[in-house]
């Protein structure tokens, strides 16, 4: 094979000894970054992009793009140990790993998000390697009606499959895309929801609303409960990570599931967010154990690690071979690419093999330093537990304002965060899911845009997201999702039993 | 009254939010009707979108209004007198942290807002507290100043320091 003899040439430049200590460097800081909540993988990326400057393109990659993957890593510790998700498309990963590790079972919560993060992402390289040219020619089929149908689908997805009620699920969703929409409408150049203020022009970042709704909505929830920070000692230790990886392979259906999820949503711009939830939201659904999701199942931690893993890792390929960044990070590394004088595209492959075949290598590589690195130094996080809450919350609500101040050097920015913090704990303790508010504010404006240009193709006509069979079947798998607790209803009542409103449980 | 008495059942707080939310979905229909909704010659005006999301906040949270007036919502106490105060001694304190940042810097008002908590809720000896107020804001200091060239809001300590 073709791909087999470039991969080769890929190894021979990533395994230069200089590019082997960048990848470690970057895993390293990647794990900090991911841990650090409000240091997220496109801001932390971003803010190292300019030391890269002196090295080599190659190089620089490597060590970027081992950033990402470190941060995806780091994600998984805060969300397990904390119930903070650092970044998010860790939330999903909360749902089942903190009650596990209040269970005391943390170290094999860790073991099964890692190891599950590894298998998506060694998932999404293999696609990646093999599949770019493929995938690439398919994707370029995509028109703005089946750009706006996937993201139609990922957001009716959460009616469907949560388990808030589903009126609760709509308000906290279209409440993230208002919020999206405010400050400058990059289409007319109209400014929308400002009120005359020149501090709204902004809008408001997905990042200081997931800092201030998980951080300080967290925060406050743990204070009132009272002052003991519900961790437990997490020790990972060869018999746990042999022990879990034993009982890993029960759960090859979700992870195969998982790892074709995230695959896909993060090849069509979904990425690893919406990709977590909908493997999460599968995983539960097709599950023997279905019902006990959110208790602290192992698998409830395998299925949106392998998927945002495997997104997060394959929202690189439309980026090397369209120059369309699958992910927000994979859009600051495309930014990258663009400083160092690489044009991504078709034309990359053959102009800078070196480059490429550098980079996919060097995700084989990374991943496997990644896994090592997390393994052993997660007794290093798990000391931060210890530590007692009156402490910690001090700190945590710091860094949590600097990750705000960061985003635009903004302090009006640390007021929103605050703000969004009781939002947060207001929403939690009435049942609304934050997930969908957080996915819509990220996902808002790029679903707006594909959803104009799509009115504009059709003058208008909602007829144009039936049009063909690929968009018509994601507009109408959509449409069953988001009527799902209808037809749940309705089913129930025609076999005669009482329904069930899906009230939160949590 | 005891602490644990319920300060405010779920049922007011769960009507409260779905009103707020009906207000602010009636603001987002309300400034993009201003900024025109409808079809214009060269295509979806700027407000197309967001009208429809704002009429969908409406909806959706007048039927959560009405679930919570017939009490078919979340029920019981919301949040216990003595919780709440625990709640409100971790926010007052954050929103004057923020709010001195503006004034003294992010790294000043770091210290003196862990010493706080620490001395006040933790009930910690000075001799704990002052390594960690005063480490926690110079690690940052030189994690963001000096490593990440991120400059941060600092105040008069840090420029008569000479940043």
């Amino acid at each position: 094979m073709d791909a087999l003899g470039s991969l080769l040439l890929g190894f021979g430049v990533a395994a230069d000894p200089m590019n082997i200590m960048y990848m470690f460097v970057g895993i390293t800081l990647g794990v900090l970054i991911g841990v650090l909540p409000g240091l997220g993988g496109a801001n932390g990326v971003a803010i190292l992009l300019p030391l890269t400057f002196g090295m080599s393109p190659t190089s620089a990659i490597i060590m970027l793009s081992c950033i990402y993957w470190g941060a995806l890593f780091g994600g998984a510790i805060t969300s397990i140990l904390f119930n903070i998700p650092g970044e998010p498309w860790s939330v999903a990963t909360t749902f089942d790993g903190y009650p596990m590790a209040q269970k005391g079972k943390a170290g094999a919560a860790l073991t099964a998000a890692f190891t599950s993060s590894f298998v998506g992402a060694f998932f999404a390289i293999v696609v990646v390697t093999f599949l770019a040219p493929l995938i690439a020619a398919f994707a370029l089929n995509f028109g703005p009606a089946e750009f706006f149908a996937v993201q139609l689908l990922t957001f009716c997805s959460f009616v469907g499959m949560g388990r808030e009620t589903p009126t609760k699920t709509l308000a906290a969703m279209m409440l993230g895309f208002a919020l999206a929409a405010v400050g400058l409408d990059t289409v007319t150049g109209q400014l929308r929801m400002t009120f005359g203020t020149t501090e709204l022009l902004r809008g408001f970042d997905f990042l200081i609303a997931v800092i201030g709704l998980f951080g300080i909505g967290e925060i406050l929830l743990t204070m009132e409960e009272g002052l003991a920070f519900k961790g437990s000692t997490a020790r990972i230790d060869l018999k746990v990570v042999l022990r879990t990886w034993a009982e890993l392979p029960r759960y090859w259906m979700t992870s195969l599931r998982g790892a074709v999820v995230g695959c896909w949503m993060g090849i069509t711009p979904g990425g690893a967010t919406p990709a977590s939830f909908m493997s999460y939201g599968l995983a539960k659904r097709f599950s023997p154990r279905g019902s006990k999701f959110g208790t602290g199942e192992l698998e409830g931690i395998v299925a949106p690690e392998t998927a945002a893993h495997a997104a997060g890792t394959s929202a690189l390929l439309p980026m090397l071979t369209l120059g369309i960044p699958g992910s927000p990070t994979a859009a600051v590394l495309l930014g990258g690419l663009l400083i160092w004088g690489l044009q991504p595209g078709p034309l990359l492959f053959i102009e800078q093999p070196d480059f490429v075949w550098g980079l996919i290598a060097s995700m084989y590589l990374g991943n496997i330093a990644g896994l090592i690195v997390v393994l052993t130094t997660v007794p290093l996080f798990a000391a931060i537990l210890r530590i007692p809450f009156s402490i910690i919350a001090p700190v945590i609500v710091v860094i949590c304002a600097i990750g705000a101040y960061t985003v635009h050097n903004a302090l009006l920015d640390i007021t929103f965060m605050l703000f969004f913090g009781v939002v947060g704990y207001l929403f939690k303790k009435l049942g609304y899911p934050l997930a969908p508010l957080v996915l819509a504010l990220v996902l808002g404006d790029m679903a707006e845009s594909s959803f104009r240009q799509a009115m504009l193709l059709s003058q208008g006509s909602l007829s144009i997201f039936w049009s063909n069979w690929l968009v018509g079947s994601i507009s109408g798998l959509a449409m069953v999702m988001l009527f799902w607790p209808l037809i749940a209803r309705v089913r129930g009542s025609l076999r005669g039993r009482p329904n069930e409103p899906a009230v939160a449980a949590d | 009254m005891s602490d644990n008495s319920p300060a405010v059942s779920t049922r007011t707080v769960d009507a409260v939010v779905a009103a707020l939310l009906i207000a602010v979905g009636a603001v987002v229909v309300w400034d993009s009707h201003r900024i025109g909704a409808s079809w214009a010659f060269d295509g979806p005006e700027a407000g197309y979108f967001p009208f429809y999301i704002g009429l969908i906040i409406v909806i959706s949270s007048t039927v959560n209004l009405v679930l919570a007036v017939l009490g078919k919502g979340p029920g019981g106490g919301f949040v216990e007198r003595g919780q709440l105060a625990s709640v409100l001694k971790v926010l007052i304190p954050a929103a004057l942290f923020v709010a001195a940042t503006g004034w003294i810097g992010i790294y000043v008002s770091a210290a003196i807002y862990i010493a706080v908590f620490m001395a006040w809720l933790g009930r910690f000896r000075p001799w704990l507290i002052a390594p960690v107020a005063l480490g926690v804001p110079s690690a940052l200091f030189v994690l963001f100043e000096i490593w990440f060239l991120v400059p941060l809001p600092k105040g008069p300590l840090e420029a008569a320091l000479g940043y």
